[in-house]
């Protein structure tokens, strides 16, 4: 008998044999370093104005050109990475901790309770995304944390339904069963034995939301809905290079490639973690 | 059957229901009243009082709310705080430029998405095959407003081929849909890849089926085998989740809508949203909701139709 593989080992084994995946992993993780060491590459402070210089294209002092105040796109872009990351961190982190409460909930709980919570989920779920976000939006003025609250409400479904179905899958299960008639409380249960089993869906879940958010955030910012100026987004910036479309091309080219290449490299690593820990949609494909 | 489908449009309309009460809760819960917002800080108390009383927003929250929802029930949804207009004409002026784009995205994607699914189910793991694959996932994965304004950087400003502003002259079809293509090519781009995928693996299941390879025995040739026997049933899980596209769609048109400042629903709520003007707001949000719910609905039961098995999993606990 061979030592048994522990879950991360055989998850990274399987991983580096998918090319996809692996160059997915590679720009989570460099997009990931350089967006926390964005203060100390920026060439320049992204608020920085400079008159002189505004529109320009790419040179070797500004590397993706400036705005139409003359900041540097690039550093932009780099602080925008902040923005980003901050969003769906908060976000994900918190619809996730509610979802699987809630969805842990309908799942275990009586039935009264799990009619409800789905009948809840169904409704929050019935809003076209941004119709929702811009009639929050305009109850509680644009900024950041609207943001966030409009993401964590609509992704707690999500999180809730995914929960709610593998709790109600596991339930049956003998070892829950047997956990039950040994007489271990329902909280137990819920804590030690659901959620380890629900962790690998509701990460891969969670990596394949990240491009969502991350698109979320900078739609609303693109709207001027999310953060306030002068702070850079992604969002923000496809804005300012939307306004001054006839006048130079390069705000939104450098707004919308770190947007494309974070969504790229999040759907790529998460379906291949997909693919790995349930293995019958490969066979499928 | 029946029974399903009253089950699930009671289901439907009481989601409706919470839906607006939770949006028209939220609205007037927020800090400073209607009221003010709309007269201006020099507003007197009179005129305050008056407006207050022209728009019901005197009478208790509930009263408001069951009045707002036997109204809309009528076809009123309000009027718009500036020019008085009914919501309900602003909104159904709006919409069929909306229903155009969403409608013309989804012909653009399925007559993409279903022959790139077909061919990567016949050639499977060929070169082509990956690169559809990746292409598909990518398609998916790019939010929508970033391949609007590269469409419109590129296509439109740089090169000139197409219009970037508005949705033509009413009534001009060549100009109508020389305005379409962008907008509707970036809204359906990512369902390209979503039909596509979709289409693939279905074909996969299908061609391995007992029926198919009887055609085959019988010496028919591949291209009638495909087009006449697989395709027609791998096609079916495409046309229902459609349905779902419809509704989903109404969000990315909205971008679609202000990038190429179109008219529409979207750019309807964006500019009320703005201005701060709520009945606007409200009755945009409860017409797409209600478009939403319904596509879901539709959708449901054409899939119920389809597969017997799903009519009673509400039931499986």
């Amino acid at each position: 008998m061979t030592p048994r593989e522990g879950l991360i080992a055989s998850t990274w084994r399987q991983l580096r044999r998918d090319p996809l995946g692996l160059a997915g992993l590679t720009i989570v993780v460099v997009v990931g370093v350089v967006t926390l060491l964005a203060p100390w590459i920026a060439p320049h402070d992204p608020l920085e104005i400079d008159v002189y210089n505004r529109l320009m294209p790419p040179s070797a002092e500004y590397w993706l050109g400036t705005d139409q105040l003359g900041r540097d796109i690039f550093s932009r872009v780099l602080f925008g990475g902040q923005v980003a990351l901050k969003v769906s961190l908060v976000a994900i982190g918190v619809s996730m901790a509610i979802g699987l409460a809630l969805g842990m909930l309908a799942g275990f709980g009586p039935r009264w309770l799990d009619r409800l919570l789905v009948v809840a989920f169904d409704t929050m779920r019935s809003f076209p995304t941004i119709m929702f976000a811009l009639a929050i939006v305009a109850l509680l003025g644009p900024s950041l944390n609207t943001v966030i609250l409009v993401i964590i409400i609509a992704s707690i479904p999500i999180y809730g339904r995914v929960v709610r179905t593998q709790t109600l899958a596991l339930r049956e299960k003998d070892f829950i069963k047997a956990e039950r008639a040994l007489g271990a409380s329902t909280f137990r249960i819920l804590v030690f034995h659901v959620m380890p089993n629900i962790a690998a869906p509701l990460l891969i879940l969670a990596s394949m939301d990240v491009p969502v958010v991350v698109g979320m955030e900078a739609g609303l910012s693109f709207l001027g809905l999310g953060v306030e100026p002068p702070t850079p987004s992604w969002g923000s910036i496809l804005n300012d290079g939307y306004s001054y479309i006839r006048n130079s091309p390069w705000p939104i080219v450098a707004g919308g490639i770190p947007l494309i290449v974070v969504t790229l490299g999040f759907t790529f690593f998460g379906e291949s973690l997909r693919d790995i820990f349930d293995p019958k949609l490969r066979s499928k494909q | 059957m029946l029974g399903f489908i009253a089950r699930r449009t009671g289901l439907s309309l009481l989601i409706v229901v919470l839906a607006v009460s939770l949006l028209f809760g939220m609205i007037h819960m927020i800090p400073g009243d209607p009221a003010s917002v709309l007269l201006g800080p020099r507003a007197t108390p009179e005129l305050r009082a008056e407006l207050n009383e022209r728009m019901g927003l005197d009478q208790p929250i509930v009263v408001q709310l069951g009045r707002f929802l036997g109204n809309a029930a009528r076809g009123d949804l309000g009027e718009d705080v500036f020019s008085n207009r009914p919501v309900a004409d602003i909104v159904l002026e709006q919409l069929p430029f909306t229903l155009m784009l969403v409608f013309a995205a989804i012909g653009a994607a399925t007559l993409i998405g279903v022959p790139l699914g077909c061919f990567s189910a016949i050639r499977r793991n060929s070169l082509l095959d990956r690169i559809a694959g990746i292409l598909s996932v990518g398609f998916i994965a790019v939010p929508s407003f970033v391949v609007a304004l590269y469409a419109l950087l590129l296509l439109s400003v740089e090169l000139r081929w197409f219009p970037a502003i508005g949705a033509g002259e009413t009534g001009d079809w060549a100009s109508m849909a020389h305005h379409l293509v962008l907008p509707a090519l970036a809204l359906g781009l990512g369902w390209v890849g979503y039909i596509a995928r979709l289409v693939r693996a279905s074909m996969l299941e299908v061609m391995g089926e007992n029926h198919i390879r009887t055609a085959r025995a019988f010496g028919l040739p591949e291209r009638v085998v495909i087009g006449r026997y697989a395709l027609r049933i791998a096609i079916l899980p495409t046309v229902t989740i459609l349905g779902l596209g419809i509704g989903t769609m109404l969000s990315g048109a909205l971008f679609a809508e202000i990038v190429f400042s179109r008219p529409g629903v979207g750019k309807l709520l964006y500019e009320a949203v703005m201005t701060r003007n709520y009945p606007v707001v409200m009755g945009t949000v409860l017409v797409t909701t209600v478009f939403f719910v319904a596509a879901t609905l539709v959708s449901d039961i054409v899939n119920a139709l389809l597969d017997p098995r799903l009519r009673t999993q509400g039931d499986r606990r």
